[in-house]
């Protein structure tokens, strides 16, 4: 019998809290045991809980934590085929890889996520408008189904779920491995430069300027209104060329010594992150960048992932914890649907404390994946209940007028019927999800809440 | 780095310290056999190694019960990766201390101290004959005094942990080290969903601490350290109060 064990359970944004029963096995057999002995609560695979809201949360049912399933099974050096456990991390592949000339295809701002995590949520990184999202990197995976069968999944064999699963939330079934691509780097530094962004208008100047880099993003103040609106800083970077790692053993090893030591140790107090704060810390970013571009040769974990280097930065944000809402809006030359959703922001008077903003390239994969061409942006907002909570849905509307659509892996709270229209291709996933699943064994609150799963209960 | 390069055995290398031992004598350059009883969970566990730290890692099963096979399967570890120079016994079982019936109590007590002595000493002779070789066997702080919670188990520990008191002075004069370690929690499956008060340790930061008392020829470890402390106290009680406690 495998251990369950009553825990509360939350996501990286802390909100909802809930309590499951949870195992967390460290053999094939114990997560075979897991799935078979369901009890009709539901059943839900949790990476390292980076996925924001309730993606991976099942309130009073049973969650399987992955993160002891964590072996790599074979690697080959001349393709950068990586086929290893759902449980692995990009935090482990990095460790083992880097020193060996290889990093990631995609990786998102974290390195702290599973690849089942990745691949349930199909992340996308600095890189999407030149190696798509994750699943365009992973050429086949093993899906553990509710029955008991181990399904080795690839496009060409099963389309359907492969479509279902990538971006599917964990609801057709468990991953126990994937193969995963790996590509060629020449050290352990990248070539970065950063522009400070005037406004929007200079922001996409910039962008479509950025054509050489392969990794591009920026951060923008979404506080400022009038011609300054938009304004911030866009980071470009790409691999360096062999030669330039001048000191990237002493750069890694300082930075092994001082991540431990940062570390967000308890809940910042409620305050803490208030309208006043977050404007002043948005006017001192922006304006400690001298105006014009600045080049550099960085380590990349700075320029990968700036947050990790405080562990539980969540914690920031306090016992209230925080939503972050990630949406997507199609090319359009006036910039009508951004412009309107900084105006409500600015207008609500509840800032957001970091908004990062990216143009995504054309690729896309699963049913339920979330990346389209267009213009993204990632907000994060203190919990303010109530009126946080009517922001967000003017957000939703003005993001559905202009054919865009809410990122999944980051929501807490979206409707339904929102989701419906924003994600049209639904019923096909649901279809294929069905039929992965007769049973119904897989199930989170948010495949509860947007219709994906049948409700328990007979709700 | 290849001059040092030598032959480690891991037996029970589906326990997560066991694991992360045998990857911390790859990594030191060792090719490794990694055993459980589990043949597909140890074939897995040593594709991980090999990707992991391009060393050798070899595959085996092994039941740690069966007593009379550990001449033979020494053998045919030795046969396949070489004379050992490192052998860690990470296995164990806690049993179920609900249901103390005959045959729970015979199966902690053969996996936890029979089967670990026998295959201890069927290993330190083939250390013996060559003069050197290094044994550690993880126990358990259970086996330092006798409490209603965990008796079954810590018995079986605290007998492996005279046995190898023995078999280290028997083999010093050859050269052969046995180290024993006593963990005290540590987080791993025995202790998942417990809820302990007390600091959990981190596999890997035990698998560094095996590895450092193997190098150092530590005869009694406790990991983490502060156990040492702890156990120091409790030994301390008298029997006439201790047996009054609920421990």
């Amino acid at each position: 019998m495998a251990d369950w064990v009553r825990q509360q359970m939350e996501g990286w944004g802390r909100w909802p809290v809930v309590t499951a029963e949870v195992s967390r096995p460290e053999t094939q057999a114990e997560l075979a045991r897991a799935v078979a002995e369901s009890n009709g609560s539901g059943l839900l695979a949790y990476g390292l809980g980076r996925s924001y809201g309730d993606t991976a949360l099942l309130p009073e049912g049973r969650m399987v934590m992955t993160s002891r399933l964590d072996r790599m099974l074979a690697f080959d050096p001349a393709t950068g085929w990586l086929k290893a456990e759902a449980g692995v991390s990009i935090e482990d592949i990095l460790r083992v890889f880097v020193p060996r000339g290889f990093f990631p295809s995609v990786t998102p701002g974290t390195k702290f996520v599973t690849l089942g995590g990745a691949l349930a949520c199909d992340v996308h990184g600095k890189s999407h408008h030149v190696d798509g999202c994750f699943s365009n990197n992973v050429r086949s995976f093993e899906l553990l189904l509710s029955s008991g069968k181990v399904v080795h999944v690839t496009r060409e064999t099963h389309p359907d779920l492969f479509k279902a699963t990538v971006g599917g939330l964990g609801l057709t079934g468990i991953v126990l491995s994937l193969e995963y691509k790996l590509k060629p780097i020449a050290n352990a530094m990248i070539e970065m430069e950063s522009v400070r962004v005037e406004s929007l208008e200079h922001f996409f100047e910039v962008s479509a300027q950025s054509g050489d880099f392969t990794h591009n993003m920026g951060w923008i103040d979404c506080v400022t209104r009038g011609k300054a609106m938009g304004r911030g800083i866009f980071m470009r970077g790409r691999h360096a060329a062999a030669g330039a790692d001048a000191r990237p053993g002493i750069v890694s090893r300082v930075k092994d010594f001082v991540h431990p030591l940062l570390a967000m140790p308890v809940n910042g107090p409620g305050w803490l992150l208030n309208h006043a704060t977050i404007k002043a810390f948005n006017e001192v970013y922006f304006r400690r960048h001298p105006k014009g571009s600045v080049a550099s040769l960085v380590h990349y974990d700075p320029f990968f992932y700036p947050l990790d280097a405080v562990r539980g930065w969540n914690k920031i944000y306090g016992k209230r914890g925080f939503l972050q809402y990630q949406m997507v809006l199609p090319h359009d030359p006036d910039q009508r649907a951004i412009r309107a959703t900084l105006d409500a922001i600015t207008a609500s008077g509840m800032g957001s404390f970091l908004a990062v903003i990216k143009e995504f390239g054309p690729l896309d994969n699963g049913w339920l994946s979330f990346p389209r061409p267009g213009l993204t942006l990632a907000l994060d907002f203190p919990n303010h209940g109530a009126p946080l909570l009517a922001l967000l849905d003017r957000l939703d509307a003005i993001t559905l007028e202009a054919g865009g659509r809410v990122y999944l892996g980051k929501d807490a709270r979206l409707a339904r019927a929102s989701f419906r229209r924003m994600y049209p291709e639904w019923e096909a996933w649901k279809a294929a999800r069905d039929a992965a699943d007769p049973k119904g064994l897989f199930k989170s609150s948010m495949g509860e809440r947007l219709g994906l799963v049948a409700a328990r209960g007979g709700a | 780095m290849s001059g040092n390069a030598k032959s480690a055995a891991v037996f029970g290398v589906t326990s997560r310290i066991g694991r992360e031992v045998a990857l911390r004598l790859a990594e030191a350059g060792h090719t490794v056999w990694v055993g459980a009883r589990d043949f597909g969970e140890a074939e897995r566990i040593a594709e991980d190694i090999s990707v992991r730290t391009g060393q050798r890692a070899v595959a085996g099963t092994f039941e740690a019960r069966s007593v009379e096979s550990h001449s033979e399967l020494v053998t045919a570890i030795e046969g396949a990766v070489g004379p050992l120079a490192f052998a860690v016994l990470a296995f164990g079982d806690m049993g179920d201390e609900s249901q103390r019936d005959a045959a729970m109590l015979r199966q902690v007590v053969e996996v936890n101290f029979l089967g670990a002595a026998s295959l201890a000493e069927r290993i330190a002779d083939r250390m013996v004959t060559r003069g050197a070789g290094v044994i550690a066997a993880l126990g358990s702080v259970a086996g330092d005094r006798g409490r209603q919670s965990n008796y079954a188990y810590g018995s079986a520990k605290g007998a492996l942990a005279l046995y190898l008191q023995g078999l280290r002075n028997r083999v010093f004069a050859h050269g052969v080290h046995v180290c024993t370690i006593k963990l005290g929690f540590v987080d791993t499956r025995m202790t998942w969903g417990l809820d302990t008060k007390i600091p959990v340790a981190t596999p890997e930061g035990a698998s560094r601490a095996v590895m450092a008392a193997m190098a150092a020829r530590t005869d009694e470890l406790y990991w983490p350290p502060f156990w040492r402390g702890v156990m120091g106290v409790i030994k301390a009680i008298p029997e006439r109060g201790f047996k009054r406690l609920k421990l």
